[in-house]
């Protein structure tokens, strides 16, 4: 299979990125270095391509009951120009994906899907539409023809009402972008047309993520970097991306989550909301809150030297192999390695030991408190 | 990026140099393969008085983003490690051809080093 590329695929190149295989799409992983980069966006500014990502369009009177029987955070919680995490289960509980919906309208709703999801999200949204005609519900997929760009790091607010000027003209009502608080998503004018800037990220620092059409963002992705110069902002890839995540225990998708995991082993119980009325998985996913789990979301680090963990490895408690590590790296922040894992419910107390076997030999950890890294 | 390939060293495909020194060979990874890898957060090192074959996988490099094999170029015993490295395995990156190196090999078939690359063809291969 060809890999897909963004429109962003020619700046990668001009910008010397390090061009891997991500989700099927071929994809910057670093530029310069991935330390370099994770630094960045934590103390300056970074802009990462997530073009690859999917969106999709749900609009209709009919859209927010349905998105509600299908997603497992309640829909109704949204106010037109806000978002949340939420998560697409299957009947046994196991997440089909893990997304961001924004309402952005009054029953227009748009949602950010992973990049290697989209097909398999897509068809089951499909399959799980009301029958044609019975409600007034329109799906849409627009990853084709829609890409997105995040802009993160401390710095980011110095710069962001200089590169979208004014007032936003759709979703929170908002005299600047920088008003825009935690999960807010407010409509611009770009080029005349419109984009869509959401103040949330995948990092663990204060930013944005900007919604647009395709054939905008290699002059949105050029205007970020001018504008973002003076702050010291760096074009950064799927590395720094991971090690940011990891930092601060943000899932990703096939390594956390997959269709034989649910929100609840997760540790994402509190973006599910058992009590708004049914939705696929409601039922399995109430009995895991009520019963417990056999499997647990953990997050850890090494303790003394030892080499980066890494997915796959087996995790280790008084001698024999009890779970797997699913995200590791080195943590540029901390210098140290650190991970998240699943283990046994009763060895997830912070401060419990437990041991990492790399390459054959048995390594100490310290089960930590997410997020991992916390800003001082 | 064009990477350093200095002429008195011999090379391996796999991005190893190897200096000789009478029967002993220093191996250390290529100023080019510390670009591809960048960020070299963990090293480990054979043990000394191993025996190892070429080609044979006895150390390992770590990035931020994967784990990476080190393969000796040459057969012979591990005579000594470069523990520097292993306590600060940035020096893969700020001296790929010094400090950075791993470990050092008593040869037990010097003919091949002769079968190694050249610095021109280790050029030729890396496109530099």
């Amino acid at each position: 299979m060809s890999l897909k590329r963004t429109a962003l695929y020619a700046s990668h190149q001009k910008l010397g990125g390090k061009l891997i295989e991500f989700g099927g799409w071929e994809m910057p992983v670093q530029y310069t270095s991935i330390v370099d980069e994770h630094q960045c966006v934590r103390n300056a500014a970074g802009v990462f391509d997530i073009c690859h990502m999917g969106e999709v369009r749900v609009s209709g009177a009919g859209a927010a009951a349905w998105l509600n029987s299908v997603l497992g955070n309640d829909i109704r919680k949204l106010a037109v120009g806000q978002g949340q995490y939420t998560h697409l289960c299957n009947e046994r509980g196991g997440t089909v994906d893990d997304l961001y919906a924004y309402r952005i309208g009054e029953t227009e709703f748009l949602l950010i899907i992973n990049a290697s999801r989209i097909e398999p999200d897509v068809a089951w949204f499909r399959s799980h539409l009301p029958a044609a005609g019975s409600v007034d519900l329109t799906f849409t997929d627009e990853s084709a023809q829609t890409g997105a760009i995040a802009i993160q790091g401390p710095k980011v607010a110095e710069f962001i009402n200089a590169l979208f000027p004014g007032a936003s003209l759709g979703g929170t009502a908002v005299t600047t972008a920088s008003e825009l608080k935690k999960n807010q998503i407010g409509a611009w004018k770009w080029n005349g047309e419109t984009i869509w800037v959401a103040r949330t990220g995948y990092t663990g620092e204060d930013g944005f993520e900007v919604v647009a059409p395709v054939a905008q963002i290699v002059d949105l992705w050029d205007k970020t970097l001018e504008a973002g110069r003076a702050s010291g902002i760096k074009p950064s890839g799927l590395g720094a991306r991971d090690t940011l995540r990891t930092e601060v225990c943000y899932p990703l998708y096939g390594h956390e989550l997959d269709e034989n995991t649910s929100p609840i082993e997760a540790g994402l119980g509190v973006f599910v909301s058992l009590d708004k009325g049914e939705f696929i998985g409601r039922s399995v996913l109430a009995a895991q809150k009520a019963n417990g789990v056999t499997k647990k979301s953990v997050a850890f680090r090494m303790i003394g030297k030892a080499a980066p963990p890494r997915p796959g490895y087996p995790i280790w408690a008084n001698d024999a192999v009890v779970g797997t590590v699913v995200s590791g790296t080195q943590s540029p922040s901390l210098n140290c390695g650190i991970g998240l894992g699943y283990v046994p419910p009763t060895l997830t107390e912070p401060g419990t030991t437990v041991e990492i076997e790399i390459r054959g030999r048995r390594f100490p950890a310290e089960i930590v408190k997410k997020p991992i890294y916390r800003k001082a | 990026m064009s990477s350093q390939v200095p002429a008195d060293l011999r090379y391996a495909k796999s991005h190893e140099w190897v200096r000789l020194s009478g029967d002993v060979a220093t191996v250390g990874i290529t100023d080019h393969a510390q670009h591809e890898l960048t960020d070299v957060v963990f090293v480990e090192l054979p043990a000394v008085g191993r025996k190892v074959s070429a080609g044979e996988a006895c150390a390992v490099v770590e990035s931020v983003k994967t784990a990476s094999d080190i393969y000796s170029p040459v057969s012979g015993e591990i005579i000594a490690v470069n523990k520097a490295v292993s306590d600060n395995p940035a020096l893969v990156n700020s001296e790929p051809y010094a400090g950075g190196n791993f470990f050092q090999v008593k040869l037990s078939a010097p003919a091949e080093v002769d079968a190694l690359l050249t610095p021109a063809a280790y050029s030729a291969q890396i496109g530099a």
